[in-house]
């Protein structure tokens, strides 16, 4: 789960890493409200998970009332990358002396938690990574010791942080740590972090992942599930328990199995078609996930064919052949369907769909014909 | 011959008496894999279908002699019971679990390295291993599988696991051990620790490799292949179409900036000399050729 920049505020906040004083606004009265109570001048930020805020015209000073006003008016209601501004976030503005970065995640390949700090921060890191490399100190964290104070003073000092800041910005590693693995935290991002000109180190920005699969010892996760900037597939598929990505295409797809549903969008790609979703139905592919599943894809406007590629490992084909039967009932739906199934029991749940073949229910024999059969009749049109 | 588990392997499930290790403990046995126990805390003495449940994996192991461990326990009991395994001096740790926290993960593979550097630990949140005709550990359709070689399977998607295996068993082309290696962002074994067992094995002639979006396994895969591999890979990676910043399913599948994308590590693959499908079934067609080249 990636948070909003206000709610990693609030995470920050939990864990003592000192953030801004602030709060979020959905209406532009709110959002005066807020800056008067703050005392100007105050940022106004516009809360959506997409890069680019700014030069979106999404991040805008406050010197007053008044500007506060036609700021949040402007912010609210912005289409930023698609993304609708629908809450800001109202902070204090900061006097700034230097910017840096400062992040915590696992680095798969090392097998060990990374931290990387630089005294390059404000910017994009992914610039600063790929024109300046050597700009970024990295620290791998072994599991079982945590960080090691000294080894943080000498990772700031790699970084060439200003002398000034050092005690601050190892004291912020050490708390931003604890948030990242108490907080089960999959990436804990500050930037930029900042030093004032009064000698305070300072989170000016907060990005922040969860990991989902941690969610059983976080009760106060729940504070994070507001949702409205998502894609409505999404919403409605995250409420049915699936694992569902919305994209742009015309073919909806179900499958089982990560790795099949990934390679399934592949090959409607290649064979001219393009992918409304991924959607992993999983190991328990019965009626009742294939009917959400369903559900889902044809609550998109543009699906014009449904594509369900399964091979039974544990999921026995004549359940989902059933599953899909029942589905179609129950969902009342009219969207042509092309499926393909190999594996467990494979031959009994082409015997169950064999009566119910027309051109809106076709089975191919393999993944290729089937996406190439279900790319023909998105490609034609006819819903 | 075939790597890490043959016909002599003795395995104990860890989780045998949950409906899961229930059913795929016992459909292992059915493919004539050696299950000699069953540990489950506080159920020794029970039995499951003739097979003896113990406390320990350390009890269990000493009755038994078992050398391989499946774990099939929820995400909360994984990392214990895999530490318990690794403990009692079990060889090869299988661990199907899904859903273990990241950070439960990287402590487990920590604590692996340092404490118990002889244990190989697949997975988790893979579909295990089957060396077809000999054994299988975790949750493949042992039908699918064709026996005899010569080629070796190594992927990170169950589904397209069993996509490969069919590919190939539907030409008659046979493998010598299918691994899946699993989704997560920390696997135990990872492309390379079973791309060097397969080289080193004699029986398999030729490698199917099966990678996806994510991480950077794939391009150490080619480092590895274009160093030390002798035998001809083939590659598939899956999620080409994927979005960037989007999580593909597994954890560990998701294109972070330019990190991870496919085109990357086909890139990679094919500066390394390896054969790169655009599909699975394409992976299945260029090995039968490499196959039929061998002969």
């Amino acid at each position: 789960m990636d948070l909003f920049e206000y709610q990693g505020k609030q995470y920050f906040a939990r864990y003592g890493i000192p953030v801004s004083d602030g709060d979020v606004a959905d209406t532009v009265e709110d959002a005066v409200a807020v800056a008067n109570r703050i005392g100007y001048p105050v940022v106004i930020k516009a809360q959506v998970q997409v890069g680019g805020r700014g030069k979106a015209g999404g991040v805008k000073l406050a010197a007053n009332e008044d500007e506060a006003r036609t700021h949040a008016t402007s912010i609210l209601g912005l289409d930023i990358k698609g993304h609708i501004v629908h809450r800001l976030w109202v902070e204090h503005a900061s006097d700034i002396k230097r910017e840096y970065y400062a992040s915590f995640t696992l680095d798969r390949a090392e097998k060990a938690h990374l931290c990387m700090l630089s005294a390059k921060g404000g910017v994009d890191i992914e610039q600063v990574v790929e024109e300046d490399p050597a700009a970024i100190a990295r620290l791998y964290v072994n599991p079982i010791d945590g960080v090691d104070r000294q080894e943080l003073e000498r990772l700031v000092d790699e970084a060439g942080i200003d002398a000034e800041a050092k005690t601050g910005v190892v004291e912020m590693l050490e708390k931003l740590y604890r948030c990242y693995i108490d907080g089960d935290a999959d990436l804990v991002e500050i930037n930029p972090l900042i030093l004032t000109p009064d000698g305070r180190v300072h989170a000016l920005d907060a990005k922040v992942t969860l990991d989902d699969d941690a969610a059983f010892r976080h009760p106060e996760w729940s504070d994070f599930a507001y949702d409205q900037d998502g894609d409505a597939r999404e919403t409605l598929a995250r409420s049915k328990g699936l694992n569902y990505v919305g994209l742009d295409g015309s073919v909806g797809i179900i499958a089982n199995g990560a790795g099949l549903a990934m390679s399934t969008l592949d090959v409607v790609n290649q064979v001219g078609g393009s992918a409304a979703n991924f959607l992993d139905c999983g190991g328990g592919a019965n009626a009742d996930v294939m009917a959400d599943a369903l559900e889902v894809i044809n609550s998109d406007p543009r699906v014009r064919v449904i594509l369900i590629n399964i091979f039974g490992g544990i999921v026995r084909c004549d359940d989902v052949a059933n599953g899909v039967l029942l589905a179609i009932e129950r969902v009342g739906l009219s969207t042509p369907i092309v499926i393909r199934l190999d594996g467990t029991n494979a031959p009994l749940a082409r015997e169950i769909l064999t009566p119910h073949l027309s051109d809106r229910m076709i089975l191919e024999p393999t993944m290729i014909s089937a996406a190439k059969r279900a790319a023909e009749i998105a490609n034609k049109g006819s819903k | 011959m075939s790597i890490f588990i043959d016909e002599n392997t003795k395995v104990i499930v860890q989780g045998l008496t949950g409906s899961q290790g229930r059913f795929h403990g016992l459909r292992n046995r059915a493919y004539g894999t050696k299950v000699v126990a069953g540990v489950t805390p506080g159920k020794g003495g029970e039995s499951v279908e003739g097979i003896p449940i113990y406390d320990s994996v350390a009890e269990a192991v000493a009755a038994t002699g078992a050398t391989a461990s499946f774990v099939v326990v929820p995400p909360k009991a994984a990392g214990e019971a895999i530490l318990q395994a690794a403990a009692a001096g079990i060889a090869l740790i299988v661990c199907i679990t899904e859903h273990i926290p990241a950070k439960d993960e990287a402590l487990v593979f920590a604590r692996l390295r340092r404490d118990f550097p002889g244990t190989r630990l697949l997975g988790p949140n893979c579909p295990g291993l089957i060396s077809p005709g000999k054994s299988n550990i975790g949750i493949t359709a042992g039908e699918i599988a064709l026996p005899g070689g010569p080629v070796g399977i190594v992927s990170r998607s169950g589904t397209l696991t069993y996509q490969a295996l069919h590919e190939l068993s539907q030409q008659g082309v046979g493998q010598t051990t299918c691994v899946g290696i699993g989704g997560d962002p920390v696997p135990g074994t990872n492309f390379v620790d079973v791309l060097s067992a397969f080289e080193a094995d004699p029986e398999t002639r030729a490698v199917i490799m099966i990678g996806e979006i994510g991480g950077s396994e794939e391009e150490r895969a080619a480092e590895y292949i274009r160093d030390h591999m002798t035998k001809p890979v083939v590659a598939y990676i899956a999620g080409v179409t994927a979005p960037p910043g989007r999580k593909m399913g597994h954890a560990g599948a998701i294109v972070s900036g330019s990190h991870g994308t496919a085109q990357a590590k086909m890139d990679a693959l094919r500066a390394a000399g390896v054969i790169v499908a655009k599909n699975p079934t394409e992976a299945g067609e260029k090995m039968v050729e490499v196959v039929h080249a061998l002969a």
